[in-house]
């Protein structure tokens, strides 16, 4: 359903380009569940962004449907039917989550309200809320969550959708993650917790910018332990020395 | 008799289908064409100058609806209104003025509300600004509000300038004695050549007087404003000023919130920011499915709201 196909990025940081991703190369198949981990910084979100549109990929081409659109912005790729739950989403004064549920909508056959209940907020209490800073880390997550449910689209990247929700929720977020996903959709997690490695159909490694493996759970998880191994060399390093008793 | 073109102004700046429900003025081109008064509320001309006397009894509730609206190119229309909320009342008040200017002159409103919230009385004041026209006869508004806020009371201003008016100078002014309470919202969306300057004094006199002011605007094109709200507590009141303005394209923002204080149980607190809209609000809907324009939009009207 979605490719991505030999996708490079370079993304400008002060006055230099610096590379973020490096031939990336993958395939979504319509109804199957994907998971995207790896160590932060890695370019699991700018993998997702890519696909949305936000950012554009210095080589490589996008494609959905068969058909390339590489040369399509965020708001045409939205109503083909590619959604992206943002890893932080921002905040919007004065905009009441009524709005953004409808907004979501607006673009979808979707007519269902129950989005916010599925992820544990009650809609007297949210519906007329604001989307500012009177709402909590959590509960913006989770809105931001109830507007991709909302969307609907065929393509779900949720991007850590699990941080910030706390443990009665993250049992319910699970829940509705699986129980939405379709025949016709493909769902996308990028994630770095177990509970959500477990569901996937596939799981995806992204290291340093690019796909260093995918596969099964038990093919993935000595793998992933390694890499825990590596960052800690890099934190170590932080202290500003390698320490002896350092893995590496 | 109302004209369609009337009754749709008085429906933009009232939100007005027909004739208004409770006490209610209507002003037309300089002049008074629609009056009615209730028991405990007298709305009366007045002798020496052009404008009202509104009157409200003490513990009255209701609602009253003074609308000015002007049709008419070259005119230059000035108003006095007095009004008097009693002790202990209730009060709705829809104030507003519509301009349909049909020619190349200027159509002018500078109106001057002198406003005393009495005893314990609590008002609800909307205000809002709109103005048309088919060709370029600019529209003018510049109101004046004089507050006074006696103890006990309650003051909400709503004051909304929604693209359409030419220039503006807005003068606000109040005093809040002890255990008054006012809270001022103010919104303002302009666009082309359009300025408007917003003036805010608000005085807390007593013990326990609080105040808080939020203004939101929106400058587009290569429209001018500027705000200068100013908070002083001459007692021990407390105070929030906040001003949030979202810049675009060619336009001009300044704001000059100042805090003064005179005693030192006195709290006040301001905020400022201008900013245009953040890219991620923008990404964020345009993943929606939305344009630009219309996330741009969707962003605007809500923070306007
Ligand atoms: N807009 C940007 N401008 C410059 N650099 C960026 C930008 N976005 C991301 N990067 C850099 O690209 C790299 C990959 O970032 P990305 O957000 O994709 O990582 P991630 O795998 O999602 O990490 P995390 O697990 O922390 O969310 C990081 O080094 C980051 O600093
Ligand atoms: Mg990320």
């Amino acid at each position: 359903m979605l490719v991505l196909e030999n996708i490079h990025l370079e993304l400008e940081t002060g006055e230099k380009k610096v590379p973020i991703l490096n031939d990336v190369n993958l395939e979504f198949e319509a109804g199957k569940m994907y998971a995207l981990t790896g160590p932060n910084g890695s370019g699991k979100s700018s993998v997702a962004r890519v696909a949305m549109g936000i950012y554009r990929q210095t080589k490589g081409r996008v494609l959905f449907d068969g058909e390339e659109i590489s040369e399509l912005g965020i708001s045409e790729r939205a109503r083909k039917g590619i959604g992206y739950g943002f890893q932080h989403p921002p905040r919007f004064k004065g905009m009441p989550v009524k709005d953004m549920l409808e907004l979501a909508m607006k673009y979808s056959d979707n007519v269902n309200c129950q989005v916010l209940r599925d992820i544990g907020l009650c809609p007297d209490e949210y519906l007329e809320r604001t989307l500012d800073n009177s709402l909590s880390g959590g509960e913006i997550k989770r809105i931001e969550i109830a507007t991709l449910l909302a969307q609907n689209p065929r393509v779900r990247i949720f991007d850590e959708p699990e941080a910030g929700i706390d443990l009665w929720s993250f049992e319910q977020l699970i829940n509705v993650i699986g129980s939405s996903h379709r025949e016709d959709t493909t769902t996308v997690v990028i994630s770095h917790q177990e509970k959500i490695l477990n569901m996937v159909d596939e799981i995806i490694l992204v290291e340093d910018g690019t796909v260093s493996m995918r596969g099964s759970r038990e093919e993935i998880w000595p793998r992933i332990k390694e890499s825990a191994e590596c960052s800690c060399r890099y934190s170590c390093q932080l202290g500003g020395e390698i320490y002896a008793d350092c893995p590496r | 008799m109302l004209t369609a073109l009337d009754k749709k102004l008085l429906e933009e700046i009232a939100d007005l289908h027909g004739e208004p429900p409770g006490a209610f003025n209507i002003r037309k081109d300089g002049k008074g064409i629609e009056r009615r008064s209730l028991e405990g509320i007298e709305i009366t001309p007045k002798k020496d100058q052009p404008g009202i006397d509104v009157v409200v009894n003490e513990g009255k509730e209701g609602t009253i609806h003074i609308p000015v609206i002007l049709t008419e190119t070259e005119l230059s229309d000035l108003v006095y209104n007095h009004i008097d909320i009693g002790p202990g009342a209730d009060i709705t008040l829809v104030a507003g003025c519509g301009i349909h200017n049909p020619g190349s002159g200027k159509a002018q409103h500078d109106g001057v509300h002198e406003i005393y919230v009495r005893k314990g009385a609590r008002l609800i004041y909307t205000e809002k600004h709109f103005a048309e026209g088919e060709s370029s006869g600019k529209k003018v508004l510049n109101p004046k509000t004089v507050l006074v806020i006696e103890e006990g009371g309650y003051a909400e201003l709503e004051l909304v300038q929604i693209r359409g008016v030419d220039q503006t100078t807005r003068v606000t002014e109040a005093e809040v004695q002890a255990g008054g309470r006012l809270v001022m919202y103010e919104r303002l969306l302009t666009g082309g050549e359009q300025s408007a300057n917003s003036d805010v004094v608000v005085n807390l006199m007593g013990e326990e007087s609080t105040a808080r002011i939020v203004s939101r605007s929106v400058a587009q094109g290569n429209s001018k404003q500027s705000f200068n709200p100013r908070l002083l507590a001459h007692g021990p009141g407390r105070g929030h000023v906040e001003c949030d303005s979202i810049i675009m394209d060619q336009a001009t923002v300044r704001s000059v919130p100042e805090i003064w204080a005179e005693n030192a149980e006195a709290e006040l607190v301001h905020e400022a920011a201008i900013g245009k809209i953040a890219g991620e609000q923008l990404i964020k809907l345009m993943a929606l499915g939305l344009t630009e324009e219309e996330a741009e939009e969707a962003i605007i009207s809500g923070f306007l709201k």
